[in-house]
């Protein structure tokens, strides 16, 4: 009888686990927000650029991208089904009302912001922060607050929103902005450098170790509209910077589109580590709403002895495409992609990297793994090529693939290009499928099977998941659980 | 302890289990023996609660509780342990973690505080040294690339680490030589205590040299055929099953 009980009060807790679990970052803040009238043409490029009190430079980059876009169609080599995307439904600039321009401080911004990031466990509040990590808070277009600023820029390290880069730092957006991901990249690249609004900017000036890990949130709120945003981090030579990356937003039936640019340049001897927990709203179970993530990011490792480090954790986005690479062009630079890939119920995502040997002696190293369920679709697309003159590349690819049941879809593409004969290129690939044998082994040690799912797929993944930053891999291996609840029984 | 009345179970229509009747108190060992095929590991996966077998008649009773209400990981943590014929491989998660999180599901279903990790550490160096245990079998991800011998060994190691009231071993010691069939048994006699049970099910009566049981059933076509002391293994050593099949032929 008492056992009954017990049994119950468990069923009820993971009744309840699993429906709070969902997607519980899928509330909207009642806020007043300013946008514009939807839909896009010149008149919106200049309105938007207006807003942000823009140099001469900057419109002039816009118009050029918007010019070239308006003659681009949408890529459709990615295994990916995207229904149409109508450009004049969406809204390009929405941003959160604030009483002054560009808050200052914390008592500036509206409370109703502070708990809005609050309730999504990113404190604005820098006595609250323990943990070392300076945030850029985004919320749709514009930055909300920068922590740390000051303390940091004592190191002469600038960590800003981009807004306020283009306003305070014109020359170094200038030199580098587009130097890495120019407009003509690819159509999303295109429309982002068109019609971006806000995101980060992170200089590391010449030998400076970033003594904390600095972090972009950025969240969706308000509907129909799009996010782009675009980021840049710079390190000089000998400079060190761990970079983090966290995305949310509300759940909505509609579709939301957002197109993010992300360049980084690591100088002489410097390492930038770049990682990623990407948990956009993935739809319901049905695929109804749900983000659709296009993403190009990008690193140029020109120096020589530089590295650049991508990991990614992605969860969310009804759809993802999204390829984090590197250009290896100073000699013995090194290039790193790690990256765990889940899609469940509808969600589809074409994920992998680039790794572009130019320099001699460069290294790259990818390790992919992938987790499908339910209908959803997962591929792996990757490119190493190797140029004539990288003698001694090397690169080691390893791409893994885990389904989930029998409607699920597991998809690698690999392309290799070597035109050095001195180098070595490496492909490792697997497939496998969590057995129900597996879940019935854990079961009857005691552990229950959502439980055995997590233990199974963070084994599977804990590869990549050690190169996160520890406050990350601990929300990461729950986020990986939680985003498979459901998917086996 | 556990009492088994009328149990029928079947798969995919097909029945395998055809009344299955069976009493063990604590303290004793049980040995089943039967030819191929006869639902030996049927009867094992039924009490461990396997869903891929329905359950459509019978009875059974584990500690006062009505066993086929419990989902399997409630089973387990209530005692029941399965030893596997055939244990599962889990790449990337380590036998430390596995046993870790089991013990303290294990442990929170009981109403106990997780154990510490110095205390689970000490615990599974003791179990370790108990089941002859190679250290570095528990850094290894479970089960996998391990030989048949060590895969069985591990089987006792947890169960060692579990500490379970019934002890249900699946052909335990199919695929094992006889060094590795001498440190297994040891395991199960050394975990013996008046208080815990076993049923150790087997195709050879050899294994029965080394584990001593106090009863043995023969299981036939879905049914106990046969029951009595440890004799009884002898005689079927002696015999084969034939004998007995004969008798039951309609």
């Amino acid at each position: 009888m008492q056992l009954c009980k017990v049994m119950e009060k468990d069923q009820d807790k993971i009744l309840h686990e699993v429906t709070q679990n969902e997607y519980k970052y899928g509330f909207v803040t009642d806020i007043e927000s300013e946008s514009i009238a939807k839909g896009l043409n010149e008149d919106v490029v200049r309105l938007i650029s207006q807003k942000k009190n823009e140099p001469e430079f900057m419109l002039e980059f816009r118009l050029k991208a918007f010019r070239y876009w308006q003659k681009m169609k949408m890529p459709t080599w990615a295994h990916l089904k995207v229904p149409e995307i109508n450009y004049q439904d969406i809204i390009f600039y929405s941003a959160p009302k604030q009483k002054i321009s560009g808050p200052k401080s914390l008592d500036d911004i509206d409370p109703e912001l502070k708990a809005t990031f609050d309730k999504l466990g990113i404190s604005l509040d820098e006595q609250k922060h323990l943990s070392g990590i300076a945030v850029d808070a985004v919320m749709d277009s514009i930055s909300v607050k920068t922590t740390f600023k000051e303390s940091l820029a004592d190191l002469g390290i600038i960590f800003c929103s981009f807004s306020e880069a283009v306003q305070e730092h014109p020359d170094l957006v200038k030199k580098y902005m587009g130097s890495v991901v120019p407009y003509t990249d690819n159509y999303f690249a295109a429309l982002n450098s068109a019609v971006f609004s806000d995101g980060s900017f992170c200089f590391i000036p010449k030998g400076v170790r970033c003594p904390m890990e600095l972090s972009t949130y950025f969240r969706i709120n308000a509907a129909n509209t799009g996010q782009f945003e675009r980021t840049l981090i710079v390190a000089e030579d000998d400079a060190y910077v761990s970079y983090l990356e966290g995305c949310t937003a509300p759940r909505r039936d509609e579709n939301q589109l957002h197109a993010a640019i992300v360049e980084i340049i690591a100088n002489k001897n410097a390492y930038v580590k770049y990682s990623t927990v990407q948990n956009w709203y993935p739809g319901d179970k049905n695929g109804l709403g749900g983000i659709y993530n296009f993403v190009t990011k990008r690193g140029k490792c020109a120096g020589e002895n530089s590295k650049i480090s991508w990991t990614q954790v992605e969860t969310g986005s009804a759809i993802t495409w999204k390829y984090p690479s590197c250009i290896l062009l100073g000699d013995n630079s090194v290039g790193e992609f790690y990256s765990v890939a889940v899609t469940n119920n509808h969600q589809q995502a074409d994920t992998g990297t680039k790794m572009i040997h130019i320099g001699k002696n460069t290294k790259s190293t990818i390790v992919s793994k992938g987790i499908s369920a339910g209908f959803s679709n997962n591929s792996y697309r990757g490119l190493v090529k190797v140029t004539k003159n990288a003698t001694n590349a090397r690169n080691y690819s390893q791409c893994d693939s885990l389904l989930l049941g029998d409607k699920c879809g597991a998809h690698t593409f690999p392309y290799i290009e070597v035109d050095n004969k001195d180098s070595i290129v490496e492909h490792e690939a697997t497939t496998s499928k969590i057995g129900e044998d597996q879940i019935f082994y854990c079961n009857q040690r005691g552990i229950k099977t959502e439980d055995a799912i997590g233990l199974i797929v963070n084994g599977y993944a804990k590869e990549v998941l050690n190169k996160l930053p520890m406050e990350f891999a601990v929300e990461a291996q729950k986020l990986l659980q939680i985003s498979l609840e459901g998917s086996v029984g | 302890m556990l009492s088994i009345k009328n149990l029928h179970a079947n798969i995919d229509g097909k029945e395998i289990l055809k009344g299955i009747n069976l009493e063990v108190k604590e303290g004793e060992v049980h040995a089943i023996m039967g030819p191929n095929g006869s639902g030996k590991s049927t009867l094992a996966s039924v009490l461990a609660g396997r869903d891929l077998f329905t359950v459509t008649e019978g009875k059974v009773t584990y500690l006062g509780h009505d066993l086929l209400e419990l989902s399997p990981e409630e089973r387990a943590s209530e005692g029941i342990f399965l030893g596997f014929q055939y244990p599962i491989e889990i790449p990337g998660v380590s036998m430390v973690n596995f046993m870790k999180t089991a013990l303290n599901e294990q442990r929170k279903h009981k109403g106990l505080e997780p154990l510490s990790s110095s205390d689970f550490l000490k615990h599974m160096r003791e179990k370790k040294e108990l089941v002859e245990l190679d250290t570095n079998l528990t850094n290894r991800s479970v089960n996998e690339g391990f030989s048949g011998g060590e895969k069985k060994k591990n089987e006792i190691f947890q169960m060692a680490m579990l500490e379970p009231k019934l002890a249900i071993l699946d052909e335990t010691d199919s695929g094992l030589d006889i060094d590795a069939l001498r440190i297994v048994a040891n395991g199960v006699n050394k975990l013996k205590t008046p208080k815990n049970a076993s049923i150790v099910i087997t195709h050879y009566q050899r294994l029965l040299d080394y584990i001593i049981p106090d009863y043995v059933h023969v299981l036939y076509d879905g049914k106990i055929i046969k029951s009595g002391g440890k004799e009884l293994a002898f005689e079927l050593e002696e015999k084969g099953y034939d004998w007995l099949k004969k008798g039951v032929a309609v």
